[in-house]
């Protein structure tokens, strides 16, 4: 079985790592049934790191057959809470225990700085491994009171065999938060990685091993979306689909699910998340959580704070200290000690947010910073802020998913709250005010699966997170995750109804 | 004055080690403030042998143990610690007894003479899962938000951690019982003065050396060994200790409950005695009831708060039934805890040896035919062995009084369901009760109709961490250990109204 070996010599890490870069189906790694490869590309300069085993249909259809037969056979309720919770605890342990070169990796594949892929990346999937073991035990249904002759009650049962379709930005962290609930509540899984970003997933597939999962439990099929992800969306065997990628894919899957065997699905999609700031705000915090709520993961992330609207008494003062801020943003090698941004992702994402950016000068806006790439190697694009930004401009109204700000001046509240409603997606929203009335209303009056108040990009894995309108169905994270990865069975006992 | 710690030598497993004697607060064992010779004697039950003695805590001793427990509280623990935060510690915690549990097994058994086995594989494995359980539980402490005037109001309830908690635990179960206890209020946020069993507080010594070993921050737990009228007392009745959760007897449950009352109005749970009955209806398979009727009353020696101390037979399969209760009662083994062929050990001290006496005494006194056992052991070590009586009655002392706490099982008969259920549900106790029947409809009627906190239905005394024990009637209303509804007792709900949008007319 082949692999791939990386020699890090960097500032930030030193190290040796090695990946498989088979297909992970039933316990061990395999080749593809069609001997495709798919090439992993350094985003920091466009070289090709390695190639990876590129999974289709047949594939697919090997590992929910071999899924299902270990929901059935070794898994689902025949393991019990507590096992399940210890094996996600060892997962999270051995995660830990090895966390610097997982760090290290995801900084390679996807780009980001060593320091976010370790203290955040890293930490929040060693974390959400944990939280979720401790559900394991803890699924509980309700026994309702109805007649004195019959007991009902219900359960929530595992869904069965599911598949889970991890985008690029977050690699490792959105397995994590898939994988999670789905194991904990004694499903089946078959993870599709981005093809952009699958050497962390392959990394972890020992560690499956190594922590206690049965065969089949968790597999990991490389491949692309048309092939291996249309392929999940369809198969029959596949009880559940969770997807977190583009509203364009969301539609794709939620489609497939109808013409097959109307398989639930949950997605996380894409947003255009407004900052709406006020004038009475502390300006230096408002600047910091804003800039982190646009630029963090290099604009990359679903809920960026791509829309600020700047309320006209303050729009002076915040834009020449957002723009301060921004201009000392550092942009350079992930594995630099004092690296903020690294490249985008992929020579696609490139061209899609430059040309982002050429039409929103083009429509009229006015490039205040940035607006260039940086460097002439790889895929930097400098932080950038548009200023005279009008409510129909293809840069206010379409996820760029880069390092681009649109800023746009308000008057009064409702005005504010009219523009941040006005779109298609509805993922999350902040609101920067001192006025504790004003905060709250208008937190509750955005349309928003997520209002954050004098901060942003703030996430708890203890607190669901999801969207509103085209943003997707469903909630990830917390208590509520756990819904979407049961069924919910009703039993009627009848206790002495006679006919 | 008292030593702060101790050697002893486990002869049977040529161990030695030293264990810790003093008081346990602010993580480090100290003497006591102001009796620092008074001593607590341990007495290993299978031989008689002084084991070692222990500091006897004394009133001043809890009031500086409540005041580090209350200024953890305020300062390192309490709301000042994330779920997170503390969900790793109740791991760690979980993981260090794990390591240490052939030690603490061994020291569980020579102090309460249970068998070595049964205090690793059992109390020890339960105990271990019971602190992941709550762990998990750590960080998913949630409250509601509640609908009331969009636009004027938002209302929300936040569960804070109750407090400084004075935790009472029993001897049967030494360590055990203090999983139960520690497990959901570290969980909750909750700061702790444990007084462990005069009879029993070695464990509980050496699993505070885990507590600060995993890093729970001082006076987070504190530990005071002392006599039930002095420490226990003192707790109930503090003036700074929030709560009180005590397991025992129903009698000392009274005064805990009567000190809180006129103190602080400290809330309070209380997990009784019972007097716990079991059914066997003509339909049930008998050698599994058989099997289970013995675990009921026999298992821990029958030191079980939950006891299937009185057993009713259908009157149809009588005869058969208990003949086969008689042949499988005789197979168990009644010796020292460090013997192989143990299933139970001897009973915790001379007390509760001259109390189970007294009442096998008192069954023959009144009537009741002893059909096995009865028979005092010659020799050192307070073992009793199986003991079944009867041709019992209501009115007899073994039936209608208080748990004997002890391996002897008082037998029944019934006619009719009804009939059956009125005697099971004839006490002032309610905390455990069991059915055998094959019929589904009978199972749930007779489940629904049983009076007591927890019902098994073809088991019996089996529990899980993650379902509630507690009791009816005077077994303790006041609270359920275990599963999510523990986390009840150790929290405080604060209901918030945050108005933003209602002005206020004045004068009205």
């Amino acid at each position: 079985m082949s692999s791939f070996t990386y020699q890090f010599d960097t500032p930030s890490y030193k190290g040796t790592s090695t990946v498989s870069t088979g297909l992970f189906i039933n316990g061990k790694f395999v080749e593809p049934v069609e001997k495709g490869t798919i090439e992993v590309v350094n985003p920091v300069n466009g070289k090709v790191i390695t190639s990876v085993a590129a999974g289709t249909a047949a594939d697919i259809d090997i590992a929910a057959r071999a899924a299902r037969k270990a929901y059935k056979e070794r898994w689902g309720l025949k393991v019990p809470g507590v096992q399940r919770g210890r094996m996600l605890n060892k997962l999270a342990d051995l995660l830990e225990a090895n966390a610097d070169e997982f760090a290290a990796l995801e900084a390679l594949d996807v780009g980001k700085a060593f320091r976010v892929a370790r203290n955040g990346d890293m930490s929040g999937s060693i974390a959400a491994l944990r939280y979720y073991a401790g559900w394991a035990d803890k699924i509980q249904g309700k026994t309702i009171e109805t007649n004195a002759k019959k007991l009902a009650y219900t359960r929530h049962e595992p869904v069965g065999v599911v598949g889970a379709i991890v985008p690029w930005n977050f690699p490792l962290t959105m397995l994590s938060f898939k994988i999670g609930p789905a194991l904990a509540a004694g499903n089946a899984v078959i993870v599709k990685p981005s093809e952009l970003t699958p050497l962390t997933a392959l990394r972890l597939c020992p560690l499956f091993v190594e922590a206690g999962f049965p065969d089949g439990v968790i597999n990991v099929v490389n491949g692309y979306g048309s092939t291996a992800g249309q392929a999940l969306s369809e198969h029959m065997a596949v009880d559940k689909i969770t997807f977190t990628g583009s509203t364009l894919t969301g539609r794709k899957i939620m489609e497939t699910a109808s013409k097959t065997n109307l398989k639930k699905v949950t997605l996380e999609l894409g947003g255009k998340s407004p900052s709406v700031i006020f004038d009475d705000v502390d300006l230096e915090q408002t600047v910091k959580w804003v800039s982190h709520g646009i630029f963090m993961n290099h604009g990359q992330a679903c809920t960026a704070g791509s829309r600020i609207f700047v309320q006209a008494g303050i729009y002076d003062r915040f834009l020449k200290a957002f723009t301060e801020h921004a201009s000392s943003l550092k942009v350079g090698d992930p594995f630099a000690r004092d690296t903020y941004q690294g490249p985008q992702i992929s020579q696609t994402q490139f061209e899609r947010i430059m040309g982002y950016i050429k039409s929103g000068k083009e429509e009229g806006a006015t490039v205040h910073i940035g607006g260039e790439r940086h460097g002439n190697e790889g895929y930097f694009i400098q932080p950038t802020i548009f200023t005279e930004c009008k409510p129909n401009m293809k840069i206010v109204q379409e996820e760029i998913f880069g390092p681009v700000a649109a800023i746009i001046k308000f008057a009064t509240e409702e005005e504010a709250i009219e523009q941040a409603n006005n779109t298609v997606y509805g993922l999350a929203c902040s609101v920067f005010t001192r006025d504790i009335d004003r905060a709250i209303r208008v937190a509750h009056s955005i349309e928003a699966g997520t209002a954050w108040i004098n901060c942003h990009n703030s996430s708890e894995l203890s607190v669901p997170f999801g969207g509103f309108k085209q943003s997707g169905i469903g909630r990830e994270l917390g208590e509520y995750a756990l819904e979407h990865y049961t069924n919910l069975k009703a039993v009627h006992v009848n206790i002495g109804h006679r006919l | 004055m008292a030593s702060l710690s101790t050697r002893i030598v486990i002869r049977a497993t040529n161990r030695e080690l030293d264990i810790p004697t003093g008081l346990f607060i602010n993580n480090e064992f100290v003497p006591s403030a102001d009796s620092p010779n008074d001593l607590i004697h341990l007495v290993n039950p299978a031989t008689e042998e002084t084991i070692c003695t222990v500091a006897a805590g004394s009133v001043k001793d809890i009031d500086i143990a409540v005041a580090a427990a209350r200024k953890a509280f305020n300062t390192t623990w309490g709301k000042n610690v994330t779920g997170f935060e503390r969900s790793k510690l109740l791991n760690k915690l979980a993981d260090l007894i794990e390591r240490d549990q052939d030690i603490l097994a061994e020291v569980e058994s020579l102090n309460n003479g249970k068998p070595f086995k049964i205090a690793r594989d059992f109390d020890i494995g339960d105990t271990i899962q019971c602190l992941r359980y709550y762990a998990g539980w750590a960080d998913k402490i949630t409250g509601q938000t509640i609908e009331v005037d969009n636009k004027t109001k938002l209302a929300f309830t936040r569960h804070d951690p109750i407090g400084v908690c004075g935790q009472i635990i029993p001897w049967n179960y030494p360590i055990n019982m203090w999983a139960w206890k520690v497990g959901p209020a570290l969980a909750c946020g909750c700061t702790i003065v444990m007084k462990p069993s005069e009879l029993t507080p070695l464990t509980a010594l050496m699993l505070s050396k885990l507590i600060a070993e995993a890093g729970f921050p001082p006076g987070v737990v504190n530990t005071i060994p002392s006599l039930g009228s002095v420490g226990g007392a003192a707790l109930s009745a503090h003036m700074d200790v929030d709560k009180v959760a005590f397991t025992g007897s129903t009698v000392t449950g009274r005064k805990v409950m009567e000190a809180a009352a006129k103190s602080n109005l400290k809330k309070v749970s209380l997990e009784l005695g019972g007097k716990s009955p079991q059914l066997v209806f003509e339909s049930a398979d008998l050698e599994q009831a058989a099997n289970w009727a013995c675990l009921g009353v026999l298992y821990n020696t029958g030191q079980d708060c939950t006891a299937g101390s009185r057993l009713y037979v259908q009157d149809t399969i009588y005869d058969k039934f208990v003949s086969l209760l008689v042949s499988k009662a005789k197979e168990l083994v009644i010796g020292d805890g460090f013997d192989e062929k143990s299933g139970g050990g001897p009973l915790v001290s001379k007390t509760q040896f001259d109390k189970v006496w007294r009442y096998i005494e008192s069954g023959r006194a009144q009537g009741a035919k002893v059909v096995l056992g009865g028979q005092k052991r010659p020799g050192k070590g307070f073992f009793v062995d199986p003991t079944i009586f009867t041709d019992i009655n209501a009115n007899m002392d073994i039936v209608s009084a208080k748990a004997i706490f002890g391996p002897v099982l008082a037998v029944g008969r019934f006619k009719t369901e009804e009939e059956g259920i009125s005697l099971a549900n004839d006490t002032s106790y309610g905390l455990g009760a069991g059915l055998h029947s094959n019929d589904a409809n009978q199972c749930m009627r007779v489940s629904s109709a049983l009076e007591a906190g927890t019902v098994w239905v073809n088991q019996y005394n089996l529990l899980n961490n993650n379902v509630p024990f507690g009791g009816k009637k005077q077994s303790g209303i006041v609270g359920r250990e275990l599963g999510s509804y523990a986390l009840d007792e150790y929290t405080s709900v604060k209901a918030i109204h945050w108005n933003f949008g209602e002005k206020l007319d004045w004068p009205l």
